[in-house]
């Protein structure tokens, strides 16, 4: 079976597994929600995974589904995922002439496949592996044996690669975060406890007479805990409180002491018991 | 082509179909068996009984439980992705279910006057599918997140998908010194290598605890078991399931700590072979093999459930340091030192240069660790002190300070502190005559 042939199971796994990884290809440039292109690329990637298995590359295969399938694709969907399911993709050139140079590139890249491939259909005669898988420790040990041997040099350069695109990779994400600028949980400890305050702030006051977190909390003395009050509260717009004071000052009692503010308008009382 | 691949690739049809729905009813009652195991044992280890209704010993009570589930009402969340939502639950029961397909659970046997093995096929890369299977499981968890449109399910699956692909670093990493020893990633060959030689758990004791470890940690189990971790979450990445899409998850995750069992048993423990002094004789061939690979089993499961009744909850970071940091640079390590170890047995190095080499390194690292000079503990009188814990302590020589003398003025912004009593007591609005009473007793 050195030439051509092509066994029956081997057709049929073909022609299930081939209309698929291509239905899976069209789908992922087509589908709407970015979630599911990457899904379909998953497809595409198995089926590619079952077809070298086919094709009795068994370790290609399933390296293929760890690596592309499990790996690499689940990385997508992390991203994917997190950015969310409503993000629309931006139409605004960033970089100038980026389409025009992003099409010839494709152009580019298509020419290559198709060259490629019609040098590989019409002049390479398929040796099949067959012949290879069955001397010498079979499919897994005559790859290692290469990879080790002759291709010892490309394969530990592009570990090289790789690794140095994985250390630039944290080295960019980290520089943000050093060490330094991080306190320690002992040294957040002892700011807290030699800060003069250990314990968390007061709350704000009793919700007897408001339900209001403008209201301060009282000290044993009666008078007003400044720290009870929110700062985000303290610099907020006086008006842009009124609506809640409103809403919340009854019409009957006068309010005391603790409230907010002072006595309410006989207006805006009835106002209130109007609506 | 290995006799094991020879015996499989005859194989008719109908044994192959057999073979395959032995094992999904093995896994199915193995599921159940295991539920019910775990309650019991976690029961017993917290002095109660566990189910002890439903059946002898409460046997039936987690096939109840399943009957239960199946009709429940099936709940789908109005914002969640049909089709992905449906999707996700079926790939993580699947891919558990694929991956026991190589595991070896016994040897030459006769079928029906057919010989065959007890697998369902030995592929030359059988490790690997094991690897791939989980690999594509993670697939269920995170898309199951995705698809339940709520927050909750999507953190616990990035959680979950974040902890199942570290570990399955550690644990691909802990099988490399398993396939160097054995010459090949095949299961049915592994087994046999172990039964040659010793078991790998003595020869590679390293290997086998980081893939303990790993394999609790890849399963989602506790000490590891982040995602769900009942206590704290709502539940993980399954938040928003029910009825039976649930009950594929449960059954995932059963099914998975059965498979990796089953897979520590195969490249630690010597698979279906029968222990040290009955190896090679009557009780180690044809239909014992299953005997021996179940007590197997069995025994990795109940120390799955051990560790759950016994061991408290990593914390995230914590969980995340030990994987990256300790199981795979020690793999690394280990990994080294056994090609070493093989080059140099291969080689025409003899024992006595590798000690007298050993010893002159062992010397030169000494050396080296003497000269090296010694850290100062740092002065931290100026620090509060601590019990070795970073929380700070009381100081010894603590005295309870005398209590503050009793006010006698009276802030100003009360108008009612006025009635209070001549003593002088802040107590703001109490009528004079209750302050009185007070002062009596």
């Amino acid at each position: 079976m050195t030439g051509g042939a092509v066994s029956i199971g081997e057709a049929i796994a073909f022609w299930i597994l081939g209309p698929l990884a291509l239905a899976g290809g069209l789908a992922m440039v087509f589908a709407r929600k970015a979630v599911h292109s990457a899904l379909w690329l998953a497809q595409t990637m198995l089926c590619l995974g079952a077809l070298y298995m086919v094709q009795q590359a068994p370790f290609l295969g399933f390296v293929q589904i760890i690596v592309y399938t499990g790996a690499i694709v689940m990385l997508f969907l992390f991203v994917v995922m997190l950015v969310g399911n409503e993000s629309v993709d931006s139409v605004i050139e960033v970089l100038r002439g980026q389409r025009v140079a992003a099409a010839l590139a494709g152009i580019g890249l298509a020419v290559l496949l198709v060259s490629m491939l019609g040098r590989a259909f019409a002049g390479v005669t398929a040796v099949g592996l067959l012949k290879i898988n069955s001397t010498g420790g079979g499919n897994v040990a005559n790859l290692g044996r290469l990879l080790y041997t002759d291709y010892l040099f490309p394969f530990e350069l592009t570990s090289a690669l790789l690794m140095t695109a994985a250390v630039g990779a944290m080295v960019f994400t980290f520089t943000e975060r050093t060490k330094e600028g991080r306190l320690t949980q002992r040294e957040r400890v002892e700011a807290r406890i030699r800060g003069g305050r250990p314990s968390p702030l007061p709350g704000p006051g009793v919700f007897a007479t408001m339900n209001s977190v403008a209201t301060p909390a009282l000290l044993p003395d009666g008078s007003v805990a400044p720290e009870s009050l929110s700062e985000l509260l303290e610099s907020t717009d006086r008006d842009r409180l009124d609506v809640d004071v409103r809403s919340v000052v009854s019409a009957g009692a006068e309010p005391d002491a603790r409230a907010l503010r002072g006595p309410v308008s006989s207006a805006a009382a009835d106002q209130e018991g109007q609506e | 082509m290995t006799p094991t691949e020879a015996l499989l690739a005859d194989d008719p049809l109908w044994l192959i179909i057999l073979k395959v729905v032995v094992i999904f009813a093995f896994l199915m009652v193995m599921t159940l068996f295991m539920i019910w195991f775990e309650r019991r044992v976690v029961g017993r280890m917290q002095q109660r009984p566990g189910p002890n209704r439903v059946g002898p010993f409460g046997l039936l009570q987690s096939l109840a439980d399943g009957l239960k589930l199946a009709f429940k009402e099936d709940i789908m969340p109005a914002m969640a992705d049909r089709g992905v939502y449906i999707l996700a639950p079926i790939i993580s029961a699947i891919t558990a279910f694929a991956a026991f397909s190589v595991i070896p659970i016994g040897g030459e046997v006769s079928i029906f006057g057919e010989h065959t093995v007890l697998q369902v096929t030995d592929l030359p890369v059988g490790v690997l599918v094991v690897l791939a299977a989980s690999s594509l499981g993670v697939y269920g968890i995170v898309l199951s997140g995705w698809a339940s449109g709520s927050p909750y399910p999507l953190l616990g699956a990035l959680r979950s998908a974040a902890q199942v692909i570290s570990y399955e670093i550690a644990l691909g990493l802990s099988i490399v010194a398993v396939v160097l020893y054995s010459g090949s990633l095949s299961t049915a060959d592994i087994v046999a290598a172990q039964s040659r030689q010793w078991w790998f758990v003595f020869l590679l004791f390293p290997s086998f605890a980081v893939f303990c470890v790993s394999m609790v940690g890849e399963t989602n189990r506790a000490p590891f078991d982040l995602p769900e971790a009942e206590s704290e979450l709502v539940g993980g990445f399954h938040t928003e399931y029910s009825s039976l899409k649930f009950a594929l998850f449960f059954l995932a995750e059963y099914v998975n700590m059965v498979t990796v069992s089953a897979m520590a048993t195969t490249l630690f423990l010597g698979g279906w072979h029968a222990p040290w002094p009955l190896g090679g004789g009557v009780l180690d061939r044809g239909w014992w093999g299953p005997v021996w690979f179940i007590g197997k089993l069995l025994a990795f499961l109940f120390v799955f459930v051990w560790l759950r009744g016994t061991l408290p909850r990593m914390r995230y970071d914590q969980f995340m340091a030990l994987g990256w940091k300790v199981l795979v640079p020690g793999s690394l390590v280990w990994i080294v030192l056994v090609s070493g170890a093989r080059a140099l047995r291969g080689s025409a190095v003899t024992p006595g240069e590798i000690l007298v080499v050993g010893g002159f390194l062992l010397v030169i690292l000494l050396v080296v660790a003497f000269l090296l000079p010694q850290r100062q503990p740092e002065e931290r009188t100026h620090e509060v002190r601590t019990a070795g814990s970073d929380y700070p302590l009381p100081p010894l020589d603590l005295v309870v300070p005398p209590p503050p003398p009793r006010r006698t003025a009276v802030g100003a912004g009360v108008s009612t502190a006025a009635a209070s009593g001549p003593d002088g007591s802040t107590n703001g609005g109490q009528p004079a005559r209750q302050e009185e009473g007070h002062g009596t007793t």
